[in-house]
């Protein structure tokens, strides 16, 4: 780990910027060697303004405008084969179509840094904000990590590749933000100057590469006697990057006062209710947290920000004394008991002694507006199934049934 | 690998040459792509890298924890080659401008069967060759996804049994005719296309070399036949591969800059083509065409390849 210092505030700088801008941002100040992309709204700015850096000279990695996103994953694994810093974005379609080749970056174990503006599937077609694309991609062996703002889009960005290129992982990593919502928005953002984050990430030290000097043969045919051990070895490298995600923030919090943690607590402490979310429904739900507090309910948030992996013994720690833990996800399983989300929290409480009772609302699919309102039914009807004593495996809510 | 000034041509050069593929690859007995991949070692002149797509080849030679690479190789998955070897061809340039990556100049080479290349592959190359990466893609063509069983693909000639277009009551095999890919490719207006074929070392090699020494794209459409899957004799595939040419079906000819077309002499010698029926009684996946029901398609099928290699010899100016 190189020492950083804190960056004196007269060297921020503070622009309005869109989520995806503020991500182009962090990218363009990455060194990046490589980045392969494809356009695909609500993803697109980041490709046109990383674009538009490299026409002006502003940034000296190669830009490779391929013919797919297919071809956008599939060439960053090629360059990172090479030792190379490699980036790409994508949403919805464009991920579903990067689908093979999710699982030959992480099964060859390359540190792909992987920005999302979440969108919906088709179909039907439909460009807004839910977390089909990315739950989709839960069991691809990418990391991922949620945002909720532009600050914190810009700031896990640059976090991602020092997490990525640790040698404890090696994997390739996933950071998202919701579409249009945070893709579109304009926020304030921080940005640290380029030389703070250039020290910061250091140069990527490849532990093997693609090298004529030193040939090696990559992503060979292992079969019945060897592949489930590169698994296995996937499994410990994602179980590396909790501790390397707290070294990482931690430093980044020397440099920039910032940290945001793998979920982030919000008047959980005393907490009956803890609603339990991610990304822009976490900023809603602790809105209604302050207008249900004035009324002397005892609700909390816990939103989280690390899906994968997911750090269910951190948060059954974090929950375990409520009655009721409320999940709120923009995703379907179909035809399963719960969805994706829910499944997690209800996996991570399991073996708690007194496990508090756990819902699941599916909200906001398609883009569908998540209003105060909705999150405030969902935590109305916990309310009535705790008196209850049961409630169903999941429901969804605000939709016309 | 060495620096070589020239290519190794000639026999007594080409022993002093390192291999780039190693014995006991486990390819099958007569199998032609071996000795493709051979070639193409020939022709090397510095450092080198292979992103191989997914196929006979790539699986043979890489069976975990052996590899029979001795040059750097990777292999990601079955229609993406061109993707992976432009990521790999600029991840060394940026890297080399930044003083990260040793060599100032690596060939970047792509390789896939025809499956891989006239097919899934296929939106993945004219990527490749648009953008204009410093790349040479060869495609080694047997005619049909043998790596999963013999099934036609885009490079299946006319009248060719597969297990996806079988010789039947009502069928003669394939019946549609082979994806004109060199043209496809021709039509891109890159620097050098090239079509080869293992019978023809010197040809080959030389051809090999041109392909690394452009700038930008080069595509190289090797033959290489296939005991397995075509039902022929081990021993016979150069034989094969020389026929392929004499019939016509693997003409040998160069396009610079997809306009200017050069018949190679191998084919630019030919008196006269030899007919079809020497080529397909030498395998058994073009037994059924002998049948009396077929003669007429076979007819056509002939018809057809005089007509192609008329346009083609027009074409080059002859």
């Amino acid at each position: 780990m190189t020492s950083v210092e804190r960056v004196p505030e007269d060297q921020i700088v503070v622009e309005g910027l869109t989520g995806d801008a503020a991500i182009a941002h962090a990218l363009k100040q990455c060194d990046l060697d490589v980045l392969a992309a494809y356009p695909i709204t609500p993803q697109t700015i980041i490709v046109e303004d990383y674009q538009k850096f490299a026409a002006n000279g502003e940034v000296d990695a190669k830009v490779i405008p391929v013919e797919s996103e297919h071809s956008a994953m599939s060439a960053c694994v090629g360059a990172s084969a090479v030792g190379a810093r490699v980036a790409t974005a994508s949403a919805s379609a464009g991920l579903a179509l990067m689908w093979e080749v999710l699982y030959c970056a992480s099964g060859m174990r390359m540190p792909i840094v992987f920005t999302v503006a979440n969108r919906a599937l088709s179909a039907p077609i439909n460009i807004h904000n839910d977390w089909s694309d990315t739950y989709g991609a839960r069991d691809s062996g990418f990391i991922q990590i949620y945002c909720q703002s532009g600050q914190e889009a810009y700031d896990t960005t640059i976090m991602a590749f020092k997490i990525a290129e640790d040698h404890d992982v090696l994997l390739p990593i996933i950071v998202a933000i919701d579409g249009f919502i945070l893709s579109h928005n304009v926020e304030r953002v921080e940005m640290l100057p380029t030389e703070a984050v250039h020290k910061f990430l250091g140069k990527r030290v490849p532990f093997i590469a693609l090298d004529p000097t030193k040939p090696i043969t990559m992503g060979p045919l292992a079969l019945t006697d060897y592949y489930f051990e590169f698994k296995q070895q996937q499994i410990d490298a994602i179980n590396a990057v909790p501790d390397v995600f707290k070294k990482v923030e931690a430093e980044f919090e020397k440099m920039t006062g910032r940290k945001y943690g793998m979920f982030e607590t919000y008047k959980t402490e005393d907490a009956d209710i803890i609603l339990f979310t991610h990304s822009s429904p976490g900023g809603t739900a602790k809105a209604v947290v302050d207008a249900l507090r004035e009324q002397g309910e005892k609700v909390g948030v816990l939103r989280l920000r690390m899906f994968r992996p997911f750090p269910a013994k951190e948060i059954a720690e974090a929950v375990k004394h409520a009655k009721a833990v409320v999940v709120f996800e923009k995703c379907l399983s179909f035809g399963a008991p719960a969805n994706p989300l829910a499944m997690e929290v209800r996996t991570a409480l399991y073996d708690l002694e007194k496990r508090p009772m756990v819902t699941d609302f599916v909200i906001g699919l398609g883009g569908r507006d998540v209003p105060p309102t909705t999150i405030v039914e969902g935590y109305e009807k916990t309310k009535e199934y705790l008196k209850k004593g049961k409630a169903p495996f999941f429901e969804t809510l605000g939709v016309r049934k | 690998m060495v620096e070589y000034d020239k290519p190794a041509v000639a026999i007594k050069e080409m022993l002093k040459r390192d291999q780039v593929l190693s014995a006991g690859h486990r390819m099958c007995a007569g199998c032609a792509a071996p000795t493709v991949v051979k070639l193409m070692g020939m022709a090397l002149r510095g450092p080198t890298i292979v992103c191989e797509a997914t196929g006979c080849l790539e699986v043979a030679t890489t069976i975990y924890p052996y590899t029979a690479w001795e040059i750097p190789w990777i292999h990601v998955a079955f229609e993406n080659a061109s993707a992976v070897a432009s990521g790999v061809i600029e991840a060394t340039k940026a890297m080399y401008a930044k003083g990260n990556y040793a060599h100032e100049h690596v060939d970047v080479i792509a390789i896939g069967g025809d499956g891989g290349t006239f097919d899934i592959g296929f939106g993945s190359l004219s990527g490749m060759l648009e953008r204009g990466h410093d790349i040479v893609y060869m495609v080694y063509d047997n005619g049909a996804y043998q790596n999963t069983g013999i099934q036609r693909s885009g490079g299946t000639l006319p009248g060719q049994e597969t297990t996806t277009s079988w010789a039947g009551k009502v069928e003669p095999g394939k019946r549609q005719k082979k994806k004109p890919l060199t043209e496809i490719v021709a039509a891109h207006k890159i620097p050098y296309v090239a079509t080869v074929s293992p019978g023809y070392q010197r040809d080959f090699i030389t051809k090999f070399r041109k392909a690394l020494e452009v700038e930008g794209p080069a595509f190289i459409h090797a033959y290489s036949p296939c005991p397995r899957g075509w039902r022929s004799e081990t021993g016979r595939s150069i034989e094969l591969s020389r026929l392929a040419v004499q019939t016509g079906i693997h003409p040998l000819y160069e396009v610079i800059d997809g306009e200017k077309y050069i018949m190679s002499g191998p084919s630019k010698r030919l008196k006269e083509l030899t007919p079809m029926e020497e080529y397909w009684k030498t395998q058994g996946q073009f037994k059924h065409l002998f049948k009396p029901e077929w003669e007429e398609f076979r007819k056509q099928i002939q018809v057809d390849i005089n007509h192609e290699w008329e346009l083609l010899k027009k074409k080059c100016g002859i």
